[in-house]
């Protein structure tokens, strides 16, 4: 592809998904359907403006990787290691059951039975990127159904590696004898690259990205996430492996560490425009000549396999104890055919399993299950789940709550004090803090502390601050504290914002940025030490609260005072903010008026008396 | 405060209620009883430790409120045979030379005033014989003299024993009648 191409084609597959996603999304079709007929109209057999399908599917199948390392970063290894029952009961039995069923139909329509057995397995599979980015569009992952979607899929994707493994085996004598053995090297690099994997993301990870995020240099840090992404897949590959399942390992395996929403803030774009990318290439890639030439026949397959694999899945469900209201979600989500099929017949077309005409009627017929996958969905969304919804209980109470309440925004000398009063009473809190040698220190003492620049939006998102319920600004930086405050307002209008403020200046912009309460940073401890004072020159501690308590009331009303005429003229806001000498010079006049009582004045009179005759002794 | 409209409308009435407890979020009884008061229309309920979390009560604006009251609510458990120490505070620094008493210490006068007050032991402790030894009215003596030293009119208190464990309907029966109480009263005169 030379450059003009090149450029050229990306301009039509961005044209292509800017015009059909949109459009898909607001006739209530999803971003997936939207995705797969831009495909088909630009590919070979629409438009023809592209014709390399093939290579753009494999190209694009980068993006199924890096959404499988987005979903590790979600996983900590015990959360997984709490999924174990799932993955191993439903996603085994979903793939066993499959198989065999369709096995056993193969073989009854007459096919040869390592032609069966392949077909079968291959078709058992379904197609991680669709199925998550279904359930994804709906926010369903959180709920029982999207929990054991996930699980299955999960389980597919490791069963792909024993299925590849045995496609040779089956391949009766077109292969020499002496690859068609089992490949104990193989296996051992296969473990070997996964203990590298798991070794080196423990231990070795973690230092390195806090090197490269000490750069302060965003793209840097970028480019690392894309590498360690592509450097894992690539290694996978090497030893005969899903590329996926090692980004998913990547992933968990980051998922504990202070990076993880950096990192998956910055891998989120390229993995959304990869996918679609890969959904594209997924529409271009249907052989409409062959749909033409037997359109009952391939038809007839795509639906019966979807039915097939639906009615399993919904039993299976059933077996497992899915509630009712998701078994069709459930069942659904999975139906289709997946990405991991076209590996897996081009690997028996080439071992001599499969003739040509199969490859292409089978892969045509899993293309074809894709497109009806986010059909079905709306037609659950629309005929089928409004009526189960109509059953007692509420689908709210299915989600699990998986974010913190409270989110601290810079974990410096000020927001640890908060991070610790909340922690200590029993509240955790997801804490953002962009000082990368801080956060290791306060990982030593158990903080869960991410790294990042509170003020993306993005990373905002992915810290929960659609859940949350509170968000508590204590960054070191006057102007970050108000742009924090303003994005906050704007883009999550439930979040109830309490800030540090500088002065009363600071103040009265974050009363205008609709903060709900605010403590200048310097104030509390400048009067503790101010009502010292008063101790040290004789007053009684109860008398020096008393005056400290009374001067922080009347400072209070007196801020407030002045915050009323802040918008009596626009001009005047300026002049205010600029005029904060003049501010204070108002004050310690009202000081004098306020807070002088006679008591007060009593004990100034002896106190000063009290320290002339020091002086004179 | 915008002074009600007693003077025009005849019967209605002013109520100060003043609550204090440790952790009011775990009472019951305390709790049932503010949720059944708190709402009515002629009820400003103020609960001092909300208010006052460093006991830095703010003398002006209280005297105030009190002045406009026709009845005035202490709402408590016993704490060691009296209010929780936020209430003695209260007196302290409200009901102050030349406000309550003393030469043009006038503000109370002539008002209502009721103890609502709630006790963790049943009522056959309190007497000879049981372990508080005194019947709870000679227990609340000094609330009452100071009640009558400020010109008030010290009405029957209305109590309630045994708070820890008391059954629901129970809780809810009491909370109705002291919501009851407050409706139904009209200041005198």
């Amino acid at each position: 592809m030379d450059n003009h191409s090149l450029l050229f084609n990306a301009f039509v597959y961005l044209l292509a998904a800017v015009l059909a996603v949109p459009l898909s999304k607001r006739l209530g079709f999803g971003a997936v359907l939207g995705y797969l007929v831009a495909g088909v109209v630009i590919g070979p057999w629409g438009l023809g403006l592209i014709r390399e399908a093939e290579a753009i599917l494999h190209f694009a199948e980068f993006g199924v990787v890096l959404l499988l390392f987005a979903i590790g970063l979600e996983l900590n290894p015990g959360r997984l290691w709490a999924m174990r029952k799932p993955i191993l009961g439903l996603g085994a039995a979903q793939v066993i059951v499959t198989a065999a069923i369709l096995t056993g139909i193969g073989i009854a329509s007459g096919l040869n039975s390592s032609v069966a057995v392949v077909a079968a397995m291959g078709l058992s599979l379904s197609s991680t990127a669709m199925a998550l980015q279904l359930l994804n569009e709906r926010n369903l992952l959180p709920t029982p159904a999207g929990h054991s979607g996930f699980s299955v899929l999960l389980f597919q994707d490791i069963a792909v590696i024993p299925m590849l493994a045995v496609i040779p085996l089956l391949g009766v004598s077109t292969v020499d004898a002496a690859s068609s053995g089992f490949d104990w090297l193989a296996l051992l690099q296969a473990i070997a690259v996964i203990a590298l994997i798991i070794i080196g993301g423990r231990f070795a990870l973690r230092p390195v990205l806090r090197l490269i995020a000490a750069t302060e240099l965003r793209e840097v840090f970028t480019a690392f996430s894309l590498l360690l992404v592509i450097g894992t897949a690539l290694l996978m590959q090497a030893v005969g492996m899903s590329m996926a399942l090692g980004a998913f390992l990547a992933g968990v395996l980051l998922a504990e560490s202070e990076y993880r929403h950096a990192l998956e803030s910055d891998i989120e774009p390229f993995k959304g425009l990869l996918l679609g990318l890969f959904f594209i290439a997924v529409g271009m890639s249907i052989d409409f000549g062959i749909l033409l030439r037997e359109p009952m026949l391939i038809a007839g397959l795509a639906l019966g396999l979807v039915a097939m694999k639906a009615i399993i899945l919904f039993m299976l469900g059933r077996v497992y104890g899915l509630p009712a209201r998701q078994l069709p979600l459930f069942a659904l989500v999975l139906s289709q055919g997946g990405e991991f099929a076209f590996v897996l017949f081009g690997v028996a077309q080439s071992s001599g399993i499969f003739p040509a005409t199969i490859t292409d009627t089978l892969i045509v017929t899993v293309a074809l299950s894709m497109l009806t996958t986010p059909l079905l969905m709306v037609i659950n969304d629309k005929l089928i789940a409004p009526r189960l919804d109509r059953t007692p209980a509420p689908p709210m109470d299915e989600m699990e709550d998986q974010g913190h309440p409270v989110i601290i925004a810079g974990f410096g000398r000020f927001g640890q004090i908060i991070g610790r009063l909340l922690h200590a009473n029993g509240i955790d809190a997801t804490v953002l803090e962009h000082d990368p040698d801080h956060i290791e220190t306060l990982r030593r003492f158990r903080f869960k502390v991410f790294y990042g620049d509170a003020c993306r939006l993005d990373l905002l998102r992915a810290a929960g601050a659609d859940s949350a319920k509170l968000l508590v600004i204590a960054i070191d930086e006057r102007e970050g504290t108000l742009r924090l405050a303003e994005l906050v307002r704007e883009n999550f209008p439930h979040l109830q914002i309490i800030s540090r403020a500088w002065d009363v200046a600071h103040v009265f912009e974050l009363l205008e940025h609709g903060v709900c309460a605010y403590e200048r940073e310097t104030f509390e401890g400048a009067l503790r030490l101010g009502e010292e004072a008063l101790k040290q020159l004789g007053c009684t501690a109860w008398r020096a609260k008393q005056a400290a308590h009374r001067f922080r009331a009347h400072d209070e009303e007196t801020l407030l005072e002045i915050y009323q005429h802040y918008h009596e003229d626009f001009d005047e806001r300026i002049r205010i903010s600029a005029d904060a000498r003049e501010r204070l010079r108002e004050i310690m006049q009202s000081d004098e008026i306020h807070l002088s009582t006679q008591a007060d004045r009593d004990w100034v009179q002896a106190s000063q008396a009290a320290i002339d005759k020091a002086d004179t002794q | 405060m915008s002074p009600r409209g007693r003077e025009y409308l005849g019967t209605e009435s002013k109520i100060m209620v003043y609550c204090a407890h440790l952790s009011i979020e775990n009472s019951v009884i305390n709790r049932a009883m503010r949720d059944a008061v708190r709402d009515l229309p002629q009820v400003d309920f103020r609960d001092l430790h909300e208010l006052y979390p460093d006991f830095f009560i703010n003398t002006a604006t209280e005297q105030a409120l009190l002045r406009n009251a026709d009845l005035i609510v202490f709402q408590h458990p016993i704490y060691w045979y009296a209010a929780p120490a936020i209430f003695k505070h209260f007196m302290d620094t409200v009901l102050l030379h030349g406000f309550a008493y003393g030469p043009g210490g006038t503000a109370l006068q002539g008002k209502d005033f009721l103890l609502a007050v709630s006790t963790g032991a049943p009522a056959e402790e309190y007497g000879s014989g049981g372990i508080h030894h005194y019947p709870l009215e000679r227990l609340m003596l000094p609330i009452e003299q100071t009640v009558r030293f400020c010109g008030m009119r010290f009405m029957p208190p209305l109590v309630v024993h045994g708070g820890h464990g008391l059954p629901a309907d129970v809780v809810a029966a009491h909370a109705t009648r002291y919501r009851q109480l407050l409706e139904d009263y009209r200041p005198a005169g």
